[in-house]
């Protein structure tokens, strides 16, 4: 019964290994295949079923004719990630923890008609936005440049982190804040020193979520930048030609995945170690 | 001291209404209550947790209402264990003598005594995680009392916690008071027991309200209200309706002698009060019996009365079986009379 049901359990993390981790590797392989190899029917394993090339991997790194340069629209794509998402992620938990511990009420206009406010934004089709935003950039003259885009991804990003952290903070028992006012420490202080280190693993979430957001977005890159702040995502695109290069596109797909994928490895263990275990029965 | 005058909160769950008590200093007053009766409230209130709508609450004459929680003077235990999960149970202890101002050395000094005090020393690099539900109450016990505050509250701290340590843990209450002579301890407790052996005062609330606050052997000899009357003991004081007529207690259609010393009240309805301990087996009276369970050392036998329910305490373990008839008797002399609306009107002659 244990064997069977053991061998049963282990076909099926094989099947569903072998769903995740086959695009990667169908990509990997395309990705050292040249023209001829792609043109020749299916084959996926090197040296036996085609010759590799590293053709696809060179022309990232090259210039003009030759390919396009990766490293510049990585850069900005990097920046204007990370930027975006740790000003999200610092503006967006001050505004969730507000939320989640004091009430507010303007006329009609409580705690969660703000909330819903936040969340609103992502509601909107973006190209309802795009104008909008093209429009602001342009009179503050900040179209294709990492500001402009910073500053537009942080309101993209912003309504996330607060939905996130205002779910997570409630979560958190409100006694924790207070005894820690008890033990002498001011509202904030209280935040600082006792809620937010037990807020790891809705940091990590709301993080990962800002950076896969702000990291794969395409639209908005592609509306408001022009050639000078190309982000990663409208290069793939750019690649396209009359001759659509798949080994380029792959190793390109397979570089701007990456990062998001060593990131989630990396955190991972602190979504489970952000536990409030022992804090109250 | 610690004044209460006139005050109300406007807490949706439980208000606090119209409170007012002078708590002196260097005594340990224990709330009691029932679950819901506004002890946490109470104490969530002094503590400045929850606004007070009306009234004034003052500490030594200075108004407390305006100060924030962090200048109060007070320590807290929660009932629900609270702890900082993220720190070590000595940084734990630690915490609030820091935000006090003490050294790193001098902090960690108090604080292992204060682990030492509720029985942790040793543990002080686990995390609260790591520890059963009674040791991270000491934790939280330690926390409090690590800080020599002024006042001490204390909200059903050791319902958690095994016998022995409730015991140990009682016995050092008065010994934390004996070290700050200014110091107020407020414990509340839902056991008439523990409320008596513990304070030095009692103050007894029911629906977000003071019903009566003194000595706990007064408050026991001679309950204010029949509300108080059921709270003060455990089995509780059983209340059944009757009447005085003719010079005698009348309970449904059985007719009682008074005690000589027992002053009767106008002939009319009363409530009657009779304790656990004033039935005994034996007698001309006939009751069924309901329940009985064993406390260890005593039997609580819930009796049907031709005048209404009751409760029993028969000393030692004795077989009673659910709708047995049983011949019992009723001692008067420890009987209570309430008026209609429920006030105390037991009077008793002066032997003298």
């Amino acid at each position: 019964m244990g064997r069977t049901y053991n061998i049963i359990k282990y076909l099926c993390l094989l099947a569903w290994t072998t769903f995740v981790v086959f695009p990667f590797l169908w990509a990997l392989s395309t990705s050292f295949k040249d023209a001829n190899a792609i043109t020749s029917g299916a084959r996926y394993i090197p040296w036996v079923e085609f010759e590799p090339s590293v053709q696809g991997w060179t022309s990232l790194f090259a210039s003009g004719s030759q390919g396009i340069n990766i490293v510049q629209p990585f850069l900005n794509s990097a920046s204007v990630t990370l930027l975006a998402s740790i000003v999200s992620l610092g503006l967006g938990t001050l505004a969730a923890y507000g939320l989640s511990r004091f009430s507010y009420k303007a006329g009609f206009v409580k705690n969660s008609d703000i909330t819903f406010f936040f969340i609103s934004q992502r509601i909107m089709p973006p190209i309802v936005l795009a104008i909008p935003f093209f429009l602001m950039l342009k009179e503050i003259q900040a179209l294709d440049t990492i500001f402009g885009l910073v500053i537009v991804y942080v309101a993209l990003l912003l309504p996330i982190a607060v939905w996130v952290m205002t779910d997570f903070f409630a979560s958190i028992p409100k006694e924790l804040d207070e005894m820690a006012m008890i033990d002498g420490c001011t509202p904030i202080g209280a935040f600082f020193s006792v809620v937010l280190p037990n807020s790891t693993a809705g940091l990590v979430v709301a993080g990962m979520f800002c950076l896969i957001f702000g990291w794969n977005d395409f639209f908005f890159a592609f509306i408001l930048t022009f050639t000078e702040t190309q982000l990663l995502p409208v290069a793939i695109v750019s690649l396209n030609s009359s001759v659509t290069p798949w080994w380029s596109l792959s190793a390109f797909a397979l570089i701007s995945v990456t990062p998001l994928a060593l990131i989630a490895i990396v955190v991972e263990r602190f979504m489970s170690r952000g536990s409030l275990a022992g804090a109250f029965r | 001291m610690l004044s209460l005058k006139n005050l109300s909160t406007a807490d949706r769950k439980r208000p606090l209404s119209n409170l007012n008590a002078d708590l002196e200093s260097g005594k340990i007053y224990t709330i009691l209550g029932r679950t819901g009766a506004g002890k946490t409230e109470l104490l969530r209130t002094l503590m400045g947790l929850d606004d007070i709508a009306e009234g004034h609450l003052a500490l030594d004459g200075e108004d407390l209402s305006k100060r924030p929680v962090r200048k109060r003077q007070m320590s807290m235990v929660y009932q629900q264990f609270i702890n900082y999960p993220h720190l070590t149970v000595l940084k734990n202890v630690v915490f609030p003598l820091r935000r006090q101002g003490y050294s790193v050395e001098d902090a960690k000094e108090r604080a292992l005594a204060a682990l030492s005090l509720v029985g942790l020393a040793g543990f002080e690099d686990r995390m609260p995680s790591e520890l059963s539900g009674g040791q991270q109450q000491r934790v939280a016990i330690a926390r409090a009392i690590v800080k020599k505050s002024r006042i001490l509250l204390m909200d059903e701290p050791l319902a958690n916690l095994d016998y022995k340590l409730r015991e140990k843990l009682r016995e050092e209450f008065p010994r934390l008071l004996a070290e700050n002579a200014d110091g107020i301890i407020l414990y509340s407790t839902t056991e008439p027991a523990e409320a008596m052996q513990l304070g030095h005062e009692m103050i007894v609330m029911h629906e977000g309200q003071i019903l009566a606050k003194g000595a706990p052997e007064e408050i026991f000899e001679a309950p204010a209200t029949v509300e108080v009357a059921k709270l003060i003991s455990d089995p509780p004081v059983s209340i059944v309706d009757g009447k005085v007529a003719a010079g005698r207690i009348i309970l449904g259609a059985t007719e009682f002698t008074p005690p000589p010393d027992l002053v009767l009240p106008a002939n009319g309805p009363v409530h009657v009060g009779i304790r656990p301990d004033a039935l005994s087996v034996g007698g001309d009276t006939t009751a069924r019996v309901v329940l009985a369970e064993f406390s260890g050392s005593d039997t609580i036998v819930h009796l049907s009365l031709s005048f209404g329910s009751a409760v029993m305490l028969v000393e030692g373990i004795h077989e009673f079986v659910p709708d047995q008839n049983v011949s019992v008797s009723l001692d008067t002399s420890s009987l209570l009379l309430f008026s209609a609306e429920g006030k105390n009107i037991t009077e008793r002659r002066s032997n003298g």
